[in-house]
């Protein structure tokens, strides 16, 4: 191998700028091989999961494994998606993520604006208090709320699922103030003064100057707070048992558990409750990572 | 001077007004389900029941559980094994896709699609994966001839599987040290190069110091939110084999939830916050021997 890689090199010190190109092309060369090195074992179980959904049981059970279902079941698809009501479970999930949303978009800004361009006293030590929440285990508050919606007698609806929202998100929630409160600093304040001299009201300010202007943060927080409504495993869990309520990933873990073996359906229904996120991703991408990245860039 | 303190009084009624959501959620969801907690895990309480007051004899109690040690350590395990391993294969992602690269949001979708599965989705996948006879990694493995496994139904297996299956999410963490990477001001790599300084170098005395914030921020996120893993536990391996994964939190829901022991259950709770809290002062404590802070040395 050694031998292999000198000669190159050598002939690099004699010709300067025809030895660059050799190691360049191979160091490009090089970095495409370990991304897509990188990218098959990221793809691979999505290409399982797609196989599988789309195969027969008796051609899933060969081995060597075949990675072309023939002929196409489609019919998993369709069986899957109608042993239970998965049509429902979608309707209650977005019926649930939308509440969720709206609350937490609408409380959040207000409470950012308040945070952020009003001032008022004991407002940067109640932002602190506030933000401080964030660090709080979601186990240590699970059992006295729990044991508060039971005694409001919510349990088995949707009150404990998406009222807190209401409230700026509730808890991690919280989160979502810090960053828009964030985006709202960077609004010049002449804004703000020029309309309340035209004798408008804060909320004025916060509905047709602010807001307006905070598209890009809001739609983060849209974002995040629809997947995180849609991905909530422990609270469905926790507060519904009446299986008409149930959400998709509630629905998806109770299918598991009866149709244990039946890998076909199982990846159907997966496949089924992927979907319509990779769906929002593909037609919100920007605005995704650029999320993340301002998650990432709170410190 | 009328005027002005007009503005101030309207300012300071709508900025409580305004702020009112998120405080009162704070009150609600957050500080009140505290001091509960608090207050219940110095109970014996069984639902249903009235709670008698019995000291900290739940925490006691605790000392001598034998499923809480086991519950922490696997725990422990399964945190100390996900966080760096996530770490070490974002960060590598992230530094290839820094380069140069072709088609970057398309590789950056790539590694980023996994992050978008829904957790329980996420779950039922795997299972299927991890599945002994005809799953996608003993299939593999048994093509290339080598020995298979039993993956997460093997005692000593099962909590390595299991950080395997979170390493697959390292989207999220990724995007953050892309954002990061971007952010190294292109002069400090100059002057390496007019140094004389090869790639190593650069990495070395540049991009890993400049990096460290954000390898900061990553590891504290991913210390606390991989200590509050959940799902897995519950819709994979129930705690099993042989109490293997038998994660805190897990442990926490059935004390809960299915035993009925709240005033225990709350002991645990905060017993979690304890450690969480620790742990993140030690990190930060210990932060200040390796995290650049360009602010260090202005102040």
């Amino acid at each position: 191998m050694t031998a292999v890689r000198t000669p190159p090199r050598r002939a690099g010190r004699v010709a300067p700028t025809a030895g660059l190109r050799g190691p360049r092309r191979f160091r490009k060369a090089l970095l495409y091989l370990a991304l897509a090195g990188g990218a098959v074992p990221t793809l691979l179980p999505f290409v399982w999961l797609l196989r599988s959904a789309l195969m027969q049981d008796t051609q899933m059970f060969v081995a060597p494994p075949e990675w072309i279902p023939s002929p196409f079941q489609w019919s998993n698809f369709t069986e899957a998606l109608t042993a239970q009501p998965f049509w429902l479970y979608f309707v209650n999930t977005v019926i649930i993520a939308v509440i969720s949303v709206v609350g937490t978009v609408l409380t959040c800004s207000v409470a950012a604006f308040s945070f952020s361009r009003l001032r008022w006293r004991g407002r940067n030590v109640a932002f602190a208090v506030l933000l401080s929440g964030v660090m709080l285990p979601y186990a240590v508050t699970l059992i006295p709320t729990f044991v508060m919606w039971q005694e409001l007698g919510a349990l088995d609806t949707f009150v404990p699922l998406t009222v807190p929202s209401w409230f700026a998100g509730a808890g991690g929630g919280v989160f979502n103030v810090f960053l828009l409160r964030q985006f709202f600093l960077t609004i010049p304040f002449e804004l703000d003064e020029a309309a309340y001299i035209d004798g408008a009201s804060p909320w004025r300010v916060f509905w047709t100057i602010v807001m307006p202007l905070s598209k890009p943060a809001i739609v983060v927080v849209t974002i995040f707070t629809f997947i995180g409504t849609w991905n909530d495993f422990l609270g469905p869990l926790l507060y519904l048992n009446d299986e008409e309520k149930y959400t998709l990933s509630l629905g998806l873990a109770s299918f598991q558990s009866i149709y244990l073996t039946q890998w076909g359906y199982l990846m159907a229904a997966s496949a089924a409750v992927i979907a319509p996120i990779i769906a929002l991703f593909f037609f919100l991408q920007r605005y995704f990572i650029e999320g993340v990245t301002l998650t990432g860039i709170k410190n | 001077m009328a005027g002005m303190s007009g503005q101030r009084r309207m300012e300071r009624r709508w900025g409580l007004l305004m702020a009112l959501p998120a405080i009162l959620g704070f009150v609600i969801f957050t500080a009140g389900p505290m001091v509960a907690s608090l207050a219940f895990s110095l109970t014996d309480w069984q639902v249903g029941g009235t709670p008698a007051f019995v000291g900290l004899g739940n925490y006691t109690e605790l000392a001598g559980d034998e499923l809480f040690w086991t519950s922490l350590g696997a725990t422990t395990y399964y945190t100390l094994g996900a966080v760096p391993l996530v770490l070490i294969v974002s960060f590598a992602v992230a530094m290839l896709l820094n380069q140069k690269v072709r088609g970057l949001p398309l590789w950056r979708t790539i590694f980023y699609l996994p992050t978008l599965v829904p957790a329980i989705a996420n779950v039922v996948l795997w299972i299927w994966i991890f599945n002994p006879d005809f799953g996608l990694l003993n299939s593999l493995l048994r093509q290339a001839g080598l020995p298979t496994g039993q993956w997460v139904y093997d005692e000593a297996m099962a909590v390595p599987s299991l950080i395997v299956m979170s390493t697959w999410g390292f989207g999220n963490t990724m995007v953050i040290f892309l954002a990061g990477l971007q952010g190294v001001p292109r002069h400090l790599y100059e002057a390496v190069s007019i140094d004389g300084g090869g790639a190593w170098r650069r990495f070395w005395h540049v991009t890993l110091p400049m990096m460290t914030p954000t390898i900061f921020y990553n590891l504290v996120v991913g210390v606390v939110g991989t200590f509050q893993v959940f799902n897995q536990a519950y819709v994979m391996t129930e705690g099993g084999p042989n109490n293997a994964t038998l994660f805190y939190v897990y442990y926490l829901f059935r004390m809960a939830f299915r035993e009925s022991e709240m005033g225990y259950a709350s002991a645990l709770a905060w017993v979690l916050f304890m450690i969480i809290v620790v742990i993140t002062f030690l990190l930060f404590r210990n932060a200040r021997r390796w995290v650049y802070y360009e602010m260090a040395g202005a102040r």
